[in-house]
C-alpha cells in the first residue's frame, strides 16, 4: 500500500530548500510572495512610504518657513534649478543655482511682474544653513534638504503665493497634515468598524439586526450637509491642533460603516466555516475563537480595507478644507492650501497655486495601487492551493 | 493515410503528441506531456486519472479553452469536420486556428460541445432555461426567436425533462442538480454535435441521478452516433459506459484501449491498482471482519430518541420563526462500543443534520441523545449548556468532509492538532503536549517535520490524516466521520478508511460513519441506517441489508451502484 506521506516531494529530506521553504511559510509571507508579483501596488506603496517620509520630516525637506511672508514676491513664478552653472568665462563647473527673478511694474496699468535677472544667480547647496525651525516641535534645527547659501536670498522652485509665501515649502508641509489626517481618522474607524462590525457578525440575531440598521442610517445620511453642520458646531476660538481633531473624529464617525461592514461579512462567512466549527469541537473558548481562528483570516481584509479608506479620508479632508470648513489657516494641509486657489484672480495670476491638488491626486492614486495589489494578495491560499 | 477511402469506424477526432504547460515560479509545469487519444463516432471514450492527471486540462484544449497561464506547446488536433460515412473529408488540425478566431467559435458548440461538472455555475442564473438552450440554435443555425423556441422544447423532452413547455421558461434555481445536468446536455445537444466531451458530469450528483444521467448519454450518443469523450475518476462509471479507455496520470496516458479488455486484463501496474482500488470498495473490509472475530461489541453507547430538527428559514419583523425548514423528522439511532454504524442517504436527507444533532452542534428541536460515559452514567446531550458539553466534545470527535476548510490555514499543522489538547484543563503542556503531536503525527504515518509545516503544504490525503490526528488528540470514545472520503481520490479512500480501521483497534474508537457512497459503508461499517427526506427508512446489519433490502428506496439505492 503507498504510504500517502511519501508522495510529497516536500516531505523528503532531498527537498529543495524552496519547495520546504514555502511550507513552513506564514501567511503574511505568502502574502508578501504573491503581492511582490503586482508591480504597479509595489511602486504604489514605494509612493505612499516617499510621502509618509515627506510627512515625517517636512520641516527638513522643505527649504523655507511656510509662513514667512515677503511683499516683494506676490506671486513669484516658479523657477528652475539648474545644477551646471556657465561662468563669464565660458568655464563651467556643478554649483546648484536659481535664476534671479526681478519684479517691475507695468508703467500703465501698474501690474507687477517678474522679469528674469540675467546678472543675478542664486546659489543653493543641500543641507544648508536657512529658516530655523524645531523638528517635530523638539529638537531646534536650522539645516534644511536645500537651502540657499546666502542666508537672505529667496527662491521659489513651485512659486509664491499672494503673500509671498513658498508653495513648495506650504505643500510640503501641508503634507503632514493631510496624510495624517487619513490615517488618525482611518484608526479611528476601525475601532469602531472593528468592534460594532465584530459584535454584529458574530453573536448575529437582534444586535446585528439593530447595528446593521444603524449603518444603514449612517451611510443615508448626505456627508456634505453633515460635515457642514458638524463645522458649523464647532467654536471659532479653537486651537489649530483642536480643530484637527474634531476634523479627524467627523470624518470616521462617517467613515467607519465602510469597516464595519467588510468585518461584519467575514465574521459571518467565518463562522460557519468549518475549521471554526472544528475549533468550537476541539473546547476552545469563545474568546480564543474569536482572536485565535477569526482574527488572523480577517486581518489581511482589514489591512487591505484601511489602505482603501486612508484615500477616501484624505479626499474628505481635502474636500473640507477647500469648502474653507475643515482646516483653517494658519493650519496648512492640501485642501487649506487649495482654499486659496479658489478665485479667478488666483488662478490667473498664478496657476502654481494647484500644486497641491496634484500632489492629492498623487497620494490617492498610490493608495489606490497599493490597495488594490493588498486586495489581491489578501487570501494567499486562494492562490496556492491551485 | 488520408487518401485512403474512409473507413467506417475512422476517428472524428485525434489527438496526437499534445503538450500543454504551465508556467509557475519561473519554471515551466507540464500539466499534459504527449498525449494522444483518438474519438470515433458512436464511442464513448473514458479519459480515466486522479485529479492533477492533465484529463480535464487536455479537453479543454480540443476546445482552445485552457485556463490560463496554460500554454499549447506541441502536437495536434486532427477533426473531420461534418463526417458522415458518404462525405468524408480531411482533418483540420484545430491548433492552427486562433482561440478567438471565428473559425473556432463557430466549431465550439456547433461540432463539439462540453458539458461540465457542475451545472448550477454553468448555467447562467439570470436567463430561462430555453433562452440558454436555444442561444446556440439562433447564434450558430440563425434560427428567429420562435423556432429557437420550438426546438429548445423538443430537446428537453429529448434529454427527459417532464413538462417542458413549462420548464423552457423556468429558471436554472427552479431546477434539480440532476434536471439542470440535463438542461446542459439539451445545450449541448441543440446543433447537433459529432463530438461531446464530458468533464465528471456526473460526479455532482447523487447515485441514483448519476445513473439516469449516464443512461440519457449513453442513449443520445446511440441515436445521434456521437463521439463522446467522458472524463470521470470513477471505475464504476467507466466500466458502465465505456467502449474504450484511456488511463492518464501525471500528464501522461499510461495505458489505451478496449475497455471490456482493459477492464479485464490491465496492464499498467496503475491501472491494476484504480480497479483493484475499486474492487476492493462494495464489499467488507477484511480488517474490520477480521477485528470483530477477535473482539466483540459493547453495549450501546450512544441512542438517540426521535431526534428532530427544523431550521428556521424566515422571520418575521420582530423575529418570530415564519417558516421552518424540516431536516429530521425523528430519528432513533444507537451505536454500541467498538461498532461503526454507517449513515448512507443521498443530499437532502438530513445525514449530517443528525451527526451534528447527535454532536450538539445544533440544538435539537425534539428528541434526546443518550451519552453513556466511562464511568457507566447515561447522560442526556440535549439539554446541556456549550460550557457542560466541552468534556463531553473531547469524548466524541468529528473529521470533516472537506480537509481544505476543516483545517486552519493559518495556523501550522503542529498547533492545530495541539488545539484540543491545550483547551484541556487535564491536557498535557510545554514539552509533553510537542511529544504528544508528534506521537499522534505518528498514529496517523505522518512524519514529526510535519509539525512545522503549514496545511496549504500538504495533499487532500495528507490534509484528512491531520484531520484525523486532531479527533484522536483526547483519546475520544466516538468519532463522527461525516464523508471524510469523498473529497479524496478513489485510490486513497482505502487508505484512510484502514488507517481509521487500524486506529480503531489501537485506540478501541466507535464509529458514526456518514456517506452518500453505500460501497464505502459497506467496506467500513457493521451497520446501516439508510436516510430519506429526514427520517431513518430502513436500519440493519450491513451485509444483511446490502443482500436483501427491504425499502424500496434501499434497493433504489443499491441498484444504482456501479460495480467495476
Amino acid at each position: 500500500m503507498a504510504n500517502a506521506s511519501t508522495d510529497d516531494p516536500t516531505l523528503a529530506p532531498g527537498a529543495p530548500a524552496d519547495a520546504q521553504d514555502l511550507a513552513t511559510a506564514s501567511q503574511w509571507r505568502l502574502m508578501w510572495l504573491s503581492f511582490r508579483k503586482h508591480r504597479l501596488a509595489v511602486f504604489g506603496g514605494v509612493v505612499v512610504l516617499i510621502l509618509y517620509f515627506i510627512a515625517a520630516f517636512a520641516e527638513f525637506i522643505a527649504p523655507f518657513d511656510p509662513h514667512k511672508f515677503n511683499s516683494r514676491s506676490v506671486y513669484h513664478p516658479p523657477q528652475m534649478l539648474r545644477f551646471v552653472d556657465v561662468g563669464e568665462d565660458g568655464g563651467w563647473a556643478i554649483r546648484p543655482h536659481v535664476r534671479a527673478m526681478k519684479l517691475v511694474r507695468d508703467p500703465e496699468t501698474l501690474a507687477a511682474n517678474y522679469e528674469p535677472d540675467p546678472e543675478t544667480k542664486i546659489y543653493v547647496r543641500f543641507f544648508g544653513k536657512g529658516d530655523p525651525y524645531e523638528l517635530w516641535g523638539l529638537f531646534p534645527m536650522e539645516r534644511h534638504l536645500i537651502a540657499p547659501v546666502n542666508a537672505g536670498d529667496r527662491f521659489f522652485l513651485l512659486g509664491a503665493d499672494r503673500l509671498g509665501r513658498d508653495v513648495l515649502s506650504r505643500t510640503i508641509a501641508g503634507t503632514r497634515l493631510s496624510m495624517s489626517i487619513g490615517l488618525v481618522g482611518v484608526a479611528l474607524s476601525l475601532v469602531i468598524g472593528l468592534i460594532l462590525g465584530g459584535v454584529s457578525g458574530y453573536f448575529g440575531g437582534r444586535i446585528d439586526a439593530l447595528i446593521q440598521r444603524v449603518i444603514e442610517v449612517m451611510i443615508a445620511l448626505p456627508t456634505i450637509p453633515l460635515w457642514m453642520g458638524l463645522s458649523a458646531a464647532m467654536p471659532a476660538d479653537w486651537s489649530v491642533v483642536t480643530r484637527y481633531f474634531a476634523i479627524t473624529v467627523i470624518l470616521s464617525l462617517v467613515g467607519w460603516t465602510e469597516l464595519a461592514r467588510v468585518v461584519r461579512g467575514r465574521f459571518l462567512s467565518l463562522r460557519t466555516e468549518d475549521f471554526v466549527v472544528a475549533a468550537r469541537l476541539d473546547g476552545t473558548s469563545q474568546t480564543r475563537v474569536i482572536f485565535r481562528h477569526i482574527m488572523p483570516s480577517i486581518f489581511s481584509h482589514i489591512i487591505t480595507a484601511v489602505s482603501l479608506a486612508i484615500p477616501a479620508m484624505i479626499l474628505a479632508e481635502t474636500a473640507l478644507s477647500f469648502l474653507g470648513l475643515g482646516l483653517l489657516p494658519p493650519a496648512i494641509s492640501w485642501g487649506a492650501l487649495l482654499f486659496e486657489a479658489q478665485n479667478i484672480r488666483s488662478i490667473v495670476a498664478g496657476p502654481w497655486l494647484f500644486a497641491p491638488g496634484i500632489l492629492v491626486l498623487i497620494a490617492v492614486l498610490a493608495f489606490n495601487f497599493l490597495g488594490d495589489g493588498l486586495r489581491d494578495a489578501a487570501d494567499p491560499y486562494a492562490t496556492v492551493e491551485r | 493515410m488520408y487518401d485512403q477511402p474512409p473507413a467506417l469506424n475512422a476517428p472524428v477526432l485525434e489527438v496526437r503528441n499534445l503538450t500543454i504547460e504551465f508556467p509557475t515560479h519561473g519554471e515551466r509545469f507540464r500539466a499534459v506531456d504527449d498525449v494522444s487519444l483518438a474519438l470515433r463516432p458512436g464511442e464513448t471514450h473514458c479519459v480515466v486519472g486522479e485529479s492533477g492527471s492533465g484529463k480535464s486540462v487536455t479537453a479543454r484544449a480540443i476546445l482552445q479553452i485552457v485556463d490560463k497561464p496554460g500554454e499549447i506547446c506541441g502536437g495536434e488536433i486532427l477533426f473531420r469536420r461534418r463526417a458522415t460515412q458518404a462525405h468524408f473529408p480531411d482533418p483540420i488540425d484545430l491548433l492552427r486556428y486562433r482561440a478567438n478566431s471565428g473559425a473556432m467559435r463557430d466549431i465550439r458548440g456547433k461540432d463539439i460541445a462540453m458539458i461540465f461538472q457542475e451545472p448550477m455555475t454553468s448555467l447562467s442564473p439570470v436567463h430561462r432555461i430555453g433562452d440558454q438552450v436555444g442561444e446556440a440554435l439562433r447564434l450558430h443555425e440563425g434560427l428567429t426567436r420562435r423556432q429557437a423556441r420550438l426546438r429548445s422544447i423538443e430537446l428537453l423532452n429529448q434529454v427527459g425533462i417532464r413538462d417542458p413547455d413549462r420548464a423552457v421558461d423556468q429558471f436554472p434555481f427552479e431546477f434539480s442538480g440532476g434536471m439542470r445536468q440535463r438542461a446542459m446536455i439539451a445545450m449541448a445537444l441543440s446543433c447537433n454535435p459529432s463530438v461531446l466531451i464530458a468533464d465528471e458530469p456526473t460526479t455532482a450528483l447523487d447515485v441514483t441521478i448519476q445513473l439516469e444521467i449516464l443512461e440519457l448519454i449513453k442513449t443520445l450518443q446511440a441515436s445521434h452516433r456521437m463521439a463522446v469523450m467522458f472524463i470521470t475518476h470513477d471505475m464504476g462509471v467507466v466500466s458502465h459506459i465505456a467502449d474504450k479507455i484511456t488511463v492518464m496520470r501525471n500528464g501522461r496516458v499510461l495505458e489505451t484501449g478496449e475497455a471490456s479488455d482493459t477492464l479485464r486484463d490491465p496492464q499498467h501496474p496503475y491501472t491494476q491498482e484504480l480497479i483493484q482500488k475499486a474492487q476492493e470498495l462494495d464489499r467488507p473490509s477484511d480488517l474490520r471482519l477480521d477485528m470483530r472475530g477477535r473482539r466483540s461489541l459493547g453495549p450501546p453507547i450512544i441512542t438517540t430518541r426521535d431526534v428532530g430538527k427544523a431550521f428556521v428559514t424566515s422571520r418575521t419583523f420582530l423575529g418570530q420563526p415564519r417558516e421552518v425548514s424540516v431536516a429530521l423528522k425523528g430519528a432513533s439511532i444507537h451505536l454500541k462500543e467498538g461498532e461503526n454504524l454507517g449513515i448512507v442517504g443521498e443530499s437532502g436527507s438530513g445525514k449530517t443534520t443528525l451527526a451534528r444533532c447527535i454532536q450538539r452542534v445544533y440544538e435539537l428541536s425534539s428528541g434526546t441523545v443518550d451519552y453513556v460515559g466511562r464511568d457507566g452514567a447515561s447522560v442526556d446531550l440535549a439539554p446541556l449548556s456549550e460550557t457542560e458539553l466541552r468534556p463531553i466534545w473531547r469524548e466524541i470527535r468529528t473529521v470533516f468532509q472537506d480537509p481544505h476548510s476543516s483545517l486552519n490555514p493559518r495556523m501550522t499543522v503542529g498547533e492545530i492538532i495541539a488545539e484540543p489538547l491545550r483547551n484541556d484543563p487535564n491536557g498535557p503542556t510545554g514539552p509533553a503536549l510537542r511529544d504528544r503531536v508528534i506521537e499522534l503525527l505518528d498514529l496517523v504515518e505522518l512524519p514529526a517535520t510535519a509539525a512545522a509545516r503549514y496545511p496549504h503544504s500538504f495533499s487532500g490525503g495528507q490534509r484528512q490524516r491531520i484531520a484525523i490526528a486532531r479527533a484522536i488528540g483526547p483519546n475520544p470514545r466516538v468519532i463522527l466521520a461525516d464523508e471524510p472520503t469523498s473529497a479524496l481520490d478513489v485510490a486513497l479512500r482505502t487508505t484512510v478508511l484502514n488507517l481509521l480501521l487500524r486506529l480503531q483497534e489501537q485506540l478501541g474508537l466507535s464509529f458514526i460513519f456518514v456517506s452518500h457512497d453505500i460501497a464505502v459503508i459497506r467496506y467500513f461499517c457493521d451497520r446501516i441506517a439508510v436516510m430519506k427526506d429526514g427520517m431513518i427508512v430502513e436500519t440493519g446489519d450491513t451485509e444483511t441489508v446490502c443482500a436483501s433490502p427491504q425499502h424500496p428506496y434501499t434497493q433504489l439505492l443499491l441498484s444504482a451502484v456501479l460495480r467495476v
